[in-house]
């Protein structure tokens, strides 16, 4: 019998009052589940809070500036200000817009942000969905926030909106590619899909150790997918001005904002589970280590941009079909023989 | 029969990175540039104009806010004109304060080049760490004249004041400093593999065509041209020092930022002779309150960090110029945008526009 700890015994304490107060199990079930809804859904709005903050420290512990420090301690309460100023702002559509379409673009790029926290191990058994095809879903939900941003390219009837969103789809296409290529590899040594077996295959060797090629790719090419720095030319700010953000206010643009940071802890944790070992480490809970190693990548996405001036598009799509691209497939193949070559001796 | 066709794309002026109030009317093919006409004129203010209506010494502060990032280079330039019109000695000191000044507001205006070039390419925190570096010149002028931009500080005859007691070791600090500045920015940005590919092999000029067009300054040097007015024509007491001037090969953006880079070297080493050399005494000649210069027609120009900046003036014998015209590098050298954008993609522009370090209230005068 497996001793319970964690995010997954607060779990099992829940239920377990829910049920004194309900007759029946299955109502207790619907509890659970929208309990976890509810709490994914706070992470996702908690995490851009706190990453908008940390996004503006870390910036400015770069570039030896202070950073916010007015609104609350150390300016912390920044974001919160932050929040209620977007909320308050005029929603103005541009004229000529294609209207459906263009309401419809950031909250169709919320959605597959969210979704893909379904298959997230924080802890322990604590999963929403354990799926067996869990790392498929990942990159299934994930590659449909590409037609979002031609939607608001398009919609928005500004000329920077249309580069950016062309841009978007280049861009997002052409990196998805090394990305399920690099993960393969992963699936290969794990024999899974499902998170928590990929995971509990890590317990003794970390991933990275036996893939450090396809973690190298893998962090690229996140880059990419998350269109930040120096992979940002979606929005290209000295280029494009913010390409198909640019007619966006308000709390419209607010929900691109919040997706951008959904999908850059997003990455983080993919990072983490698939190649940091997920949950495992010594001594602490294993939601605490999870949490660590998810900071530490996250530190490692900002780094690099804040560090590193923008690619040149033509550039952006040779590094990934003439670099990236064989890069990850000579990975699967070196991991093939390796894997090979090590049942042939044990 | 599928058919493209170009679009017009207006940059600016409203733009993050038009450095000012450039409009670039771009005509695109998908991303490719097929043309980029620049258009001016949103920040003129008739300068040239101003001039025939102010006496000679008025006009000083007006030089200011032509290229407001070099500022003692455009007082200098005027003054030294204007001397030369009338005939007046510069004592020692403040000839040689005039070289500390200038010079330290090149290295000012480089480092805004390289900050402003590294957020054009996105890498902001290069931004941050040139503006830092550049606020320590700004302290210096501020000892010395108590202004932070438009300094005025160069005047006929000198310079307005002598320089305070704890100029000299803060310069010095500053001199100590610099090199390892340098370095980081050397190791932040020249060595990132990124900015190599994006600046190298774009916006190519050839030397022949700089000439043809008139570039002066950093971008006609970097186009393999020996051009630099300080040694070709030593104004002031140029030739007591000993620096060498930088030259590019190829023309291409890349150099054009090398250049600028090693130019802030050498003007720190022209700062540092100077300071040695420096001798004691008055820093003002005995110039009379009202100018009259002579009836005719004077033109003198000097290197300023954009390129070569000359004040032409006509003069009727009267208090006021007759007529003033100031051949302004960053107008001159913004004519080449459109050639050496044609071809590239909308990043490039971004990119030559930066390297051109054009300024706009020079180019609108």
């Amino acid at each position: 019998m497996q001793e319970i700890t964690g995010l997954f015994k607060i779990a099992e304490i829940l239920r377990g009052i829910l049920g004194h107060f309900l007759p029946d199990p299955q109502l207790v079930d619907i509890c659970m589940s929208l309990i976890n809804i509810g709490a994914i859904f706070t992470i996702i709005s908690l995490t851009a809070v706190v990453l908008v903050y940390t996004e503006r420290k870390v910036s400015a512990f770069m570039q030896r500036r202070s950073g916010p420090n007015r609104v609350g301690p150390g300016g912390t309460l920044q974001s919160v200000a932050d929040m209620i100023k977007l909320m308050a702002k005029e929603d103005i559509m541009p004229a000529g817009a294609d209207k459906w379409m263009w309401i419809l673009a950031p909250i169709l790029l919320f959605i597959p942000a969210a979704a893909v926290f379904v298959v997230f191990p924080f802890d322990n058994k604590a999963i929403f969905a354990d799926l067996n095809i869990g790392i498929f879903y990942f990159i299934a939900m994930s590659s449909q926030s590409v037609l979002p941003f031609l939607m608001a390219g398009w919609a928005s009837n500004n000329k920077y909106s249309l580069v950016g969103g062309m841009r978007t789809v280049a861009q997002m296409l052409s990196y998805e590619v090394p990305m399920v290529l690099s993960i393969l590899g992963i699936v290969m040594l794990a024999g899974s899909m499902r998170m928590s077996t990929i995971v509990a295959a890590q317990q003794h060797t970390w991933f990275i150790v036996l893939q450090p090629i396809a973690f190298v790719v893998y962090v690229i090419t996140a880059t990419a997918e998350i269109n930040r720095a120096p992979f940002d030319l979606v929005e290209g700010e000295s280029e494009i001005v913010a390409g198909p953000f640019t007619e966006y206010t308000g709390m419209r643009w607010a929900l691109f904002f919040l997706a951008e940071y959904a999908n850059l802890l997003a990455v983080s944790v993919i990072a983490t589970t698939l190649f940091l070992g997920g949950w495992n480490g010594p001594w602490l809970p294993g939601w605490v280590w999870f949490f660590l190693k998810v900071g530490g990548m996250i530190f490692l996405f900002m780094w690099f941009r804040w560090t590193f001036p923008r690619l040149r598009i033509d550039q952006l799509m040779s590094f990934g079909w003439k670099v990236l691209l064989p890069l990850a497939l000579l990975n699967i193949i070196v991991t093939g023989i390796g894997m090979y070559i090590y049942e042939f001796f044990s | 029969m599928l058919k493209t066709e170009t679009f017009t794309l207006n940059m600016g002026p409203q733009h993050p990175s038009t450095h000012g109030v450039l409009q670039v009317v771009l005509e695109l093919d998908g991303e490719t540039v097929v043309q980029a006409i620049p258009h001016m004129g949103y920040l003129h203010r008739g300068i040239e104009k101003l001039a025939e209506s102010r006496t000679y010494a008025q006009f000083i502060p007006y030089t200011d806010r032509l290229d407001y990032v070099s500022s003692m280079g455009n007082n200098l330039g005027y003054c030294q004109t204007v001397e030369k019109m009338v005939g007046i000695k510069v004592p020692e000191r403040a000839e040689y304060l005039r070289i500390i000044m200038t010079e330290l507001n090149r290295i000012a205006s480089h480092l805004i080049f390289m900050g402003s070039l590294a957020i054009d390419l996105g890498a902001s925190t290069g931004m941050m760490f040139g503006f830092r570096s550049r606020e320590r010149i700004l302290d210096l002028f501020d000892m010395a004249c108590g202004a932070r931009q438009t300094y005025t500080y160069i005047r006929f005859g000198g310079v307005s004041a002598d320089i305070p007691s704890e100029f000299i070791p803060a310069l010095q600090r500053f001199l100590t400093d610099f090199p390892a500045m340098l370095d980081e920015y050397h190791r932040l940005l020249t060595g990132n593999e990124i900015l190599y590919h994006r600046l190298k092999n774009t916006g190519v000029i050839s030397g022949q065509r700089a000439l043809e067009i008139g570039l002066t300054g950093p971008a006609l040097r970097a186009s393999g041209v020996d051009y630099d007015i300080r040694k070709v024509e030593p104004y002031g007491i140029y030739d007591r020092f000993d620096f060498s001037v930088p030259l590019g090969q190829v023309g291409d953006c890349w150099d054009r930022y090398i250049v600028r880079m090693e130019e802030m070297k050498q003007s720190a080493s022209i700062v540092t002779q100077a300071l040695e050399q420096m001798p004691e005494g008055t820093v003002m000649a005995t110039v009379p309150k009202v100018l009259k210069p002579p009836a005719g027609e004077v033109y003198h120009s000097i290197e300023n960090p954009r390129g070569e900046l000359g004040y032409y003036i006509v003069s009727d014998g009267g208090v006021n110029p007759y007529r003033l015209h100031v051949r302004r590098p960053s107008f001159i050298n913004l004519q080449v945008l459109n050639e050496a954008c044609q071809g590239l993609l909308i990043g490039d522009v971004v990119a030559v526009l930066a390297t051109l370090d054009s300024l706009m209230g020079e180019v609108d005068c």
